[in-house]
């Protein structure tokens, strides 16, 4: 038995190395067709992503300090590791943590270059970790709640599918995801809308290969979050809940692609106070019903 | 994989022009015109841009920012000097603060004449630029 | 065995008295770093000395009970000379500045425990204690405690170059710091509660007296209410003992702990209160802040390695009875409401020391949550967060102080591109700063951990500590990736400056460094041959198998990458010679990523500064309602626990 779930943890592990950009740079296509079918367009082919990333790695890479490139690496792995560590089955509040230290990175890559845009772009990424990291947080602790595990395993082999006990913490989860796929009405920080008024943001002074890096690491990113929308529906008793599931991701993926293209940036008071009120009035409703119910 | 002509991202910089081109340019991106069909992102950011297009002549007074803006640009890279004032400093050529056309300060590699350039001429100015892109990284390659 | 711990106590105390009777620089610069490296000489032994030699399930908590001194009255007369000695000092400072709510406070107390000592009949204990605990705290003060004594003699020689209005008083400041140690010492190995509230009180005089240093106007201010806050709390420890001893027949911690008698609640709520007021915990937090105003090697001491440490000590040992109690409750509830706070309030400001004091204060909020919650598993966090603290806390401070020597600012916004002009100093505060919130360093997985206790904790307290850990971890975040963002951001023409910081300075950090370093590497051997036995130890056979050892090995995995992933990306990155662009400024960029040409042909200069968010998280907003709900929570709890006390009592006459 213990054996059998080494063999999966490796599994994944590897799985989500070699899948992840793969499933994620595809979304990332198909985002950009839905978005461009929304607005009356025809759009890029749904490859487009992969030419982009291509593209980019075969350019210079120009930096603006020599620290820049270490920092954007240090982001890419961090990502990676925190996927690894989910689709290995470990401990999912580590995930977290893993996910936060990665996002810091990036945060200093932007600090790094003394550039206007890059750094107001690093305090806003700042501010949208502040927004999400208590809902994240509330739904580790829900996890657990629910099915008395912290780690992914033993999530998917509950009794029953989490979301049966955290359905304000699911909505709460979707309604800040624009802020970690960046995008509208979250995407503060940086964004890939026409809108420029900080530029690019965090990754104003990323050129070359050190952004194609960011880019990779966002589909990575992308296929961890979505991994999480699973972990909110699947459970191993049932074969069913785990088709439902990755036709859940699919909905809420699309279902952020269409609030993207009909909401506007807001203001980060606005983001700070909209979120916070959120995990309040659905996590912190959701984790105390389900602490007594249970 | 697949080659650099794909993923095009330009950059706009209006030198002095008269708005006239400028707005051509954002025409492109329209869903009339779609430059996002062949991949085309118009990012406002040096770095990321591997096609500045330089609307209207250049003056004394950006002519380093044109400058630096190229610069700042990571190889391989493309100029498209969209419309006339851009490729020669048009009716404004003899004025006294103006340089004349892009060419002047950096190196242009397209020219798409018009008052205002059209935009089917813009993107066939990119397009071709496209085919100077491959060329430039292909010696790059090279030189590595 | 004997000799070691009086060493560790009284040495102290004489190397006090030698540095106050030796006045000169030279004699200094021999006697603090000698007396320094005994100390931590004779700490490190102790360690070794002891560790071994503490059983695992004994009657005092997997502890050994020492009599050091048989003969009771004697013991007795020395604490009441001691008693009287505190009192006058405090009496004079305090006529002579004209702060009489101090001399009531002081008086009031002294005078219970006159009545304790003179007139109540006490059984005889063990007056000292030595567990896991005690040891780990002997290392703490020892180690870091002496090493911010030698980190001290470089700095003051600076402080007084740039200080020239402040009066040298350096053989009185560093007699005080090496009391500090003595004291620290004797409160973390004391059994006798008697014995303890007076090393208790020893640290408070001899902070006031460290803040009030400088003697400007505000120096003095501030020390006093130091003072006051700290004699409130002495006063309710006073009362606790005063009560234990006449209603319950208790002097010691081993008795307390072993005592099943509901009428302990008050005194214990009463002891924790002194801990809170100690640890400096919200409405009490104010006399740290202001702490602030002393030379930097005192803050480092009081925030680090003493006081604060002595404040959640307390509380670390009153836990597994505070567990489930209104006591435990308020603390609890206390400890996480100042977690969350002071956190947001650490994000509006902008000078350096402040900050440090307010995340000090937010962390001792976390530790006093665990202590509160007083489950295995928190304790288990709780140590380790205090070891942790200690360490990194006690970098970050001196290496402040050494930057403010250096560059004449503390301000973070005047840190920028710290990287490229003191690249060292700038690596020991990333290393410090890193320590303090990033995964997985230490602080971070006690923090995990404590979250998960507080979810398996099972009472709604603990729930309520959850939420105030998802927030507060999210603000903490915030105010430390920003200051990391100020250290390395680069502006172009920035060039390396020299070194001003002296060789006890570098040889103090560069310890810590290797600490902190060590520490994290050596979790695991920590984790399982001091910190779960010593949870066993106070809550009885295999409590710490709560915490699994699956999780450990995930936690230790994380802690390998993250020496191994910077390795990685700095191999792939350190060698390559990529292009050196300016920034992208949307104008001309004069060429130092700090002037652009601006639209009549000028230069203008770009000022770029963090956020605070002063409108959000200010002072102004939260100050007054964070203190009067936590006044209003420890007035509820201790009358819940004198209303419990009461309802017993009554129950059985």
């Amino acid at each position: 038995m213990a054996n059998m779930t080494f063999i999966w943890a490796v599994v994944g592990v590897v799985a989500y190395i070699i899948l992840a950009p793969f499933v994620g740079g595809l979304l990332a296509g198909f985002d950009r067709k839905f978005t461009a079918h929304m607005q009356g367009r025809k759009g890029p082919p749904v490859l487009q992503p992969f030419f982009d990333v291509s593209k980019l790695l075969k350019k210079e890479i120009t930096v603006v300090n020599k620290g820049q490139r270490f920092l954007v690496v240090c982001f890419l792995l961090f990502i990676v590791i925190t996927g690894c560590l989910f689709f290995a089955g470990l401990d999912l509040l580590m995930c977290f943590f893993a996910l936060t230290t990665a996002a810091i990175f990036l945060v200093l890559a932007a600090y790094s270059a003394h550039s206007a845009y890059s750094h107001m772009g690093a305090q806003r990424e700042l501010l949208q970790m502040l927004c999400y990291e208590p809902i994240i947080l509330l739904i580790a602790v829900g996890f657990y709640v629910a099915t008395d595990s912290f780690a992914v395993t033993g999530i998917l082999h509950g009794t029953v599918s989490p979301i049966v006990w955290l359905p304000l913490l699911f909505i709460a989860f979707v309604m800040i995801l624009p802020a970690k796929l960046g995008k509208s009405p979250f995407d503060i920080s940086t964004s890939h809308h026409a809108h420029q008024e900080i530029v690019k943001g965090v990754t104003t002074e990323l050129a070359g290969g050190n952004l194609a890096m960011v880019e990779i690491a966002h589909w990575y990113e992308d296929v961890f979050l979505l991994g999480v929308i699973f972990l909110f529906i699947a459970n191993m008793n049932h074969w069913w809940t785990i088709i439902l599931g990755v036709i859940v991701c699919l909905v809420v993926y699309f279902i952020q692609t269409l609030i993207d293209n009909t909401c506007a940036r807001v203001k980060w008071n606005e983001m700070l106070r909209f979120t916070w009120l959120v995990a309040i009035a659905l996590g912190v409703t959701n984790v105390i019903l389900v602490y007594y119910l249970r | 994989m697949a080659d650099i002509t794909k993923s095009p991202w330009i950059m706009h910089y209006d030198a002095s022009s008269c708005n006239g081109c400028d707005i051509e340019v954002l025409a492109c991106l329209t869903p009339l015109y779609d430059v996002e069909r062949f991949g085309i992102i118009n990012t406002g950011n040096p770095k990321h841009a591997d096609i500045l297009l330089i609307t209207g002549s250049v003056n004394t007074q950006n002519q380093e920012v044109v400058k630096q803006l190229y610069e700042q640009m990571p190889e391989p890279k493309v100029v498209v000097a969209i419309g006339i004032c851009a490729c020669n400093g048009g009716v404004f050529k003899e004025c006294y603060n103006v340089l004349g056309g892009v060419d002047k300060v950096i190196p242009v590699d397209v020219y798409v004449p018009g008052c205002a350039a059209r935009p089917q001429s813009i993107v066939d100015g990119v397009v071709k630029g496209l085919g100077v892109l491959k060329e430039k990284r292909e010696a790059m390659k090279k030189k590595a | 065995m004997v000799e070691l711990i009086l060493f560790l106590i009284l040495f102290p105390f004489l190397a006090a008295v030698i540095l106050a009777v030796a006045r000169s620089q030279a004699a200094r610069r021999i006697i603090v770093p000698i007396c320094g490296i005994l100390i931590i000489i004779a700490a490190i032994a102790f360690a070794v000395q002891w560790l071994p030699a503490i059983g695992v399930f004994g009657a005092m908590g997997g502890g050994t009970g020492i009599m050091l001194v048989t003969e009771a009255h004697v013991v007795d007369m020395v604490m009441l000379i001691g008693e009287v000695v505190l009192l006058v000092v405090i009496l004079a400072f305090s006529f002579k500045y004209k702060r009489y709510f101090c001399v009531v406070l002081s008086v009031v107390q002294f005078l219970i425990m006159l009545v304790v000592d003179l007139v109540m009949d006490k059984p005889e204990v063990y007056q000292l204690n030595i567990d896991r605990l005690t040891v780990i705290m002997v290392l703490i003060v020892g180690i870091v405690g002496s090493l911010i004594c030698i980190y001290g003699f470089g700095y003051m020689k600076d402080y007084h170059h740039h200080h020239t209005d402040v009066k040298p008083r350096q053989p009185f400041f560093f007699a005080i710091l090496f009391m500090f140690l003595g004291a620290m010492m004797g409160l973390v190995m004391s059994n006798s509660l008697i014995w303890m509230y007076f090393f208790w009180e020893i640290t408070s005089v001899s902070s006031f007296l460290l803040i009030g240093y400088t003697r400007t106007e505000e120096a003095i201010n501030n020390s006093f209410r130091a003072l006051w806050m700290n004699l409130l709390g002495g006063l309710g420890f006073a009362v606790g003992i005063c009560f234990l001893v006449s209603n319950c027949g208790i002097v010691s911690f081993d008795q307390l702990l072993a005592s099943g008698n509901g009428a302990i609640l008050l005194p214990v709520a009463l002891l924790a209160f002194a801990g809170l007021t100690k640890s400096a915990q919200l409405p009490f937090s104010r006399w740290l802040l202001g702490a602030m105003v002393a030379p930097t090697p005192t803050s480092a001491l009081l925030h680090s390695a003493t006081m604060v440490k002595a404040g959640v000590y307390l509380l670390l040992r009153l836990a597994p009875v505070m567990a489930g109690t209104p006591a435990g409750y308020m603390v609890a509830f206390v400890g996480g409401f100042t977690f969350l706070i002071t956190s947001m309030l650490a994000i509006t400001k902008s000078d350096g020391k402040q900050v440090l004091a307010y995340s000090t204060i937010s962390n001792l909020g976390l530790i006093t949550a665990c202590a509160g919650v007083g489950m295995p598993e928190t304790v288990w966090a709780g140590v380790f967060l205090i070891i942790f603290h200690a360490v990194s806390k006690s970098m970050l401070f001196q290496s402040v102080g050494a930057v403010e020597n250096a560059t004449g600012s503390r301000d973070i916004e005047s840190m920028t591109g710290l990287i490229v002009r003191y690249p060292k100093m700038a690596f020991v505060m990333i290393i410090g700063i890193c320590g303090m919130f990033l995964a997985p360093f230490g602080m971070l997985i006690s923090k995990w951990a404590a979250l998960k206790a507080f979810v398996d904790a099972g009472d709604f307290i603990s729930l309520i500590m959850v939420f105030f850990v998802a927030f507060g971890s999210a603000t903490t975040v915030f105010y430390w990736s920003k200051w990391l963002g100020k250290i390395i951001s680069v502006p172009g023409k920035f060039e390396k400056c020299e070194h001003k910081t002296g060789g006890t300075e570098w040889f103090s950090l560069w310890i810590h460094f290797v600490l902190m370093i060590v520490i994290c590497l050596a979790f695991l051997p920590i984790s399982g041959l001091v910190v779960a036995p010593l949870v066993d130890g106070m809550f009885g056979a295999f409590a710490s198998a709560a915490i699994s050892s699956s999780n450990l090995f995930t936690m230790f995995v994380l802690l390998v990458l993250i020496i191994i992933i910077p390795l990685i990306a700095w191999g792939t990155s350190h060698k390559k010679n990529y292009r050196k662009e300016l920034a992208y400024m949307a104008g001309i960029n004069r060429g130092d990523d700090i002037g652009f040409v601006n639209s009549f042909g000028g230069t203008t200069e770009v000022n770029l500064s963090s956020w605070y968010m002063e409108d959000v998280f200010g002072e102004h907003k939260l100050w007054k309602p964070s203190v009067w709900i936590t006044i209003i929570a420890i007035v509820g709890f201790i009358a819940a626990s004198a209303g419990t006390v009461l309802t017993a009592i009554g129950g059985v006459l």
